[in-house]
């Protein structure tokens, strides 16, 4: 029997290339790349890396968001995943994380109704563009699987039940243990994710899914804008703050005891 | 809408402690919350909430710090943190006493536990807040001195108690408040390092709860085998009064021996920018910014960092900020109070050199 692995991946934009109109304030999202989100991408990596190992793994990315992110799914099966799922509807969109898990856990059921159980689901810990964390637990809790989150290192026996990981803490990790079926959140420091390779770029048949909420078959109280929990009150950008001193020296040394004398009258040393 | 939550009163803070010590955060939340205690201005009351095993004497530590009550959960089961216990029991305590507000410090384990916790009540929780009001009056006076939000919109009467939820989103590019208008209780992290403790004051009088909750050991799933200090030193960027930082402008990580050296005589920790992280020349748990670490020391040195707003989100409101940078066009010098456009590597040296002298400096310059 096939050993299934489920990974959740969310297209996002680069927020390193997000600038703002100083004039307006306002987000300038032009020409901003869309990405396969890098913590999804680690993800990813770990769940190939059991594929890679294994003659009968099946890796599907789940993901939830507008029909062009079909691209980073494209990404996703080059990289070596057998298949992906979008779920995407007007239904589902403006949701909080709270509304996100509940729309991407009934994509899981209806895989589950399709497949058979899954075995293992990847995430990544958190998203560029939110850094909220949420939604991998959040799907665990709806699941009712255990999770571990900041997973850092994996390791799995060949009975593929009993799974070491070591999560990271800030000031160092917890070795733990945990059996499948389980969620277990990515971060950075879990392996460097590989490239997309030709033979996955140019296959012809790349298996894309495209599900919406009928197919999905989801409780449209649970999902979208109106559903969330949590609403956006205002958003604004912070206010710059006013520009500084401007050090003058004609060495290095006269600008290092201008600075000092600067903050010794401000009582700042 | 208020006679909805007609039983949901007071604001808890889930204190946070590992190895029967409470985590910083937890006494920045009790201050937060008798802050925000005073916006609502009826009798919300902050209480505590504390979940492990043998830590009667952290109970008085919260008292002393502002909270009127301290809920209490101790079980052998508890002792190490783990998500399904501690998800389980704090449930069982927010069922029983409803809660307005539940605050969590984001921490690896406040953001593990809080997401589960708020899916399992169905409620909103909104991660990493930097900034928390509940009154529209307060809010807008926050937003004028902070923000470019125009007020005009918002009524400074407005009798609307709910908690709004400031967070950084789009890598810091855009600040969002959230609000939780249909369901409680309202939950949040707060970002360690962010909010105020109150002074302490020993001895302070609170009530005792013990809750009551239900927990086997069938309902644990996992397994710690192990918890391993990282050998490295601990860097305590929140607490921290001077940040020396480094950036892609050191150019390879031998440069930051120089801010280790800076930092040594200034009294100061080592911080850096994504770059330098990403480039393999420092340890993650430097790093500053909207994905690193949230500071604001008396005085941030941000020494060939170009100011890329995801970085400016974690430290720009230090109380000063010291830019040394090549570039005079580096959007670091537009939040920098003083900016020094050079080498760093021909100009940290000197400050080093200075730095005892500079009560004589000033006084010579200023005669």
């Amino acid at each position: 029997m096939a050993f299934k692995i489920i990974v959740c991946a969310k297209q996002v934009p680069d927020t390193n290339e997000i600038k703002i109109n100083p004039e307006t304030g306002t987000l300038i999202r032009d020409g901003v790349p869309s990405i396969l989100n890098n913590d999804d991408a680690n993800a990813l990596e770990e769940a190939l890396r059991i594929k890679d190992k294994y003659d009968d793994v099946k890796v599907t990315v789940v993901s939830m968001g507008p029909p062009q992110a079909t691209d980073m799914l494209f990404e996703c099966v080059a990289m070596g995943a057998d298949d992906a799922i979008l779920i995407s509807d007007r239904a589902v969109g403006g949701s909080d994380t709270w509304a996100t898990s509940n729309a991407v856990v009934a994509g899981i059921q209806k895989y589950v109704k399709d497949y058979g159980d899954y075995d293992l689901i990847f995430a990544g810990r958190q998203a560029i563009d939110g850094d909220t964390a949420q939604v991998g637990p959040q799907i665990a809790e709806k699941l009712d699987i255990p999770q571990v989150t900041y997973v850092q290192e994996f390791e799995m026996d060949d009975a593929r039940k009993n799974i070491t990981v070591k999560r990271k803490m800030e000031d160092g990790y917890e070795l733990i243990k945990i059996q499948t079926p389980c969620m277990l959140t990515a971060i950075k420091e879990l392996n460097e994710p590989r490239y997309m390779n030709m033979k996955g770029i140019f296959a012809e048949n790349k298996d894309i899914k495209v599900w919406n909420a009928d197919d999905i078959n989801v409780d449209r109280t649970l999902v979208g804008l109106k559903a969330s929990p949590t609403n956006v009150f205002r958003s604004f950008t912070p206010k710059p703050k006013g520009k500084g001193i401007t050090v003058k020296g004609d060495s290095n040394k006269e600008l290092a005891t201008n600075l000092l004398i600067g903050l010794k009258g401000k009582h700042i040393i | 809408m208020s006679e909805k939550f007609a039983d949901y009163k007071n604001i808890w803070v889930y204190a946070e402690q590992r190895n029967g010590k409470l985590m910083n955060v937890a006494l920045e939340l009790i201050g937060e919350a008798c802050r925000l205690a005073g916006e609502i201005g009826e009798d919300a009351k902050v209480c505590t909430l504390l979940v492990g095993d043998n830590i009667d004497d952290l109970a008085q530590e919260c008292f002393d710090y502002g909270s009127s009550k301290v809920f209490m959960i101790q079980d052998p089961l508890l002792k190490r943190y783990t998500t399904d216990g501690y998800t389980k029991v704090v449930v069982d305590a927010i069922n029983e006493y409803k809660p307005s507000i539940v605050l969590f410090g984001a921490t690896h384990i406040g953001r593990d536990l809080a997401p589960r916790v708020a899916a399992r009540l169905d409620t909103g929780l909104t991660a990493d807040c930097t900034h928390l009001n509940i009154s529209v009056k307060h809010y807008i006076e926050y937003a004028e001195e902070n923000t470019t939000l125009n007020t005009a919109t918002l009524d400074a009467n407005d009798p609307d108690k709910g908690l709004k939820m400031t967070r950084p989103a789009f890598g810091g590019n855009l600040m969002a408040t959230i609000v939780c208008k249909n369901t409680r209780p309202q939950m949040s992290t707060v970002r360690p390092g962010v909010m105020q403790k109150r002074e302490k004051v020993e001895g302070a009088k609170g009530e005792l709860i013990n809750v009551d909750y239900k927990l086997s050991a069938d309902d644990i799933h996992i397994e710690i085998l192990d918890v391993v200090k990282s050998a490295k030193e601990l860097v305590s960027l929140t607490d921290a009064e001077i940040i020396c930082s480094g950036g892609r402008g050191l150019g390879d990580a031998a440069g930051f021996d120089l801010i280790k050296k800076f930092a040594d005589k200034v009294g100061g920790v080592v911080g850096s920018s994504r770059g330098a992280v990403d480039a393999g020349w420092i340890d993650q748990s430097h790093q500053v910014g909207q994905t690193g670490t949230t500071v604001k020391p008396k005085i941030y040195f941000a020494c060939g960092i170009s100011g890329a707003i995801q970085h400016l989100a974690g430290m720009q409101t230090s109380d000063i900020i010291v830019g040394i940078n090549r570039d005079p066009d580096a959007p670091i010098f537009e939040v920098a109070d003083y900016g020094i456009v050079g080498d760093l590597y021909k100009v940290l040296p000197e400050i080093i050199a200075s730095w005892d002298d500079a009560e004589a400096l000033f006084d010579a310059a200023t005669k």
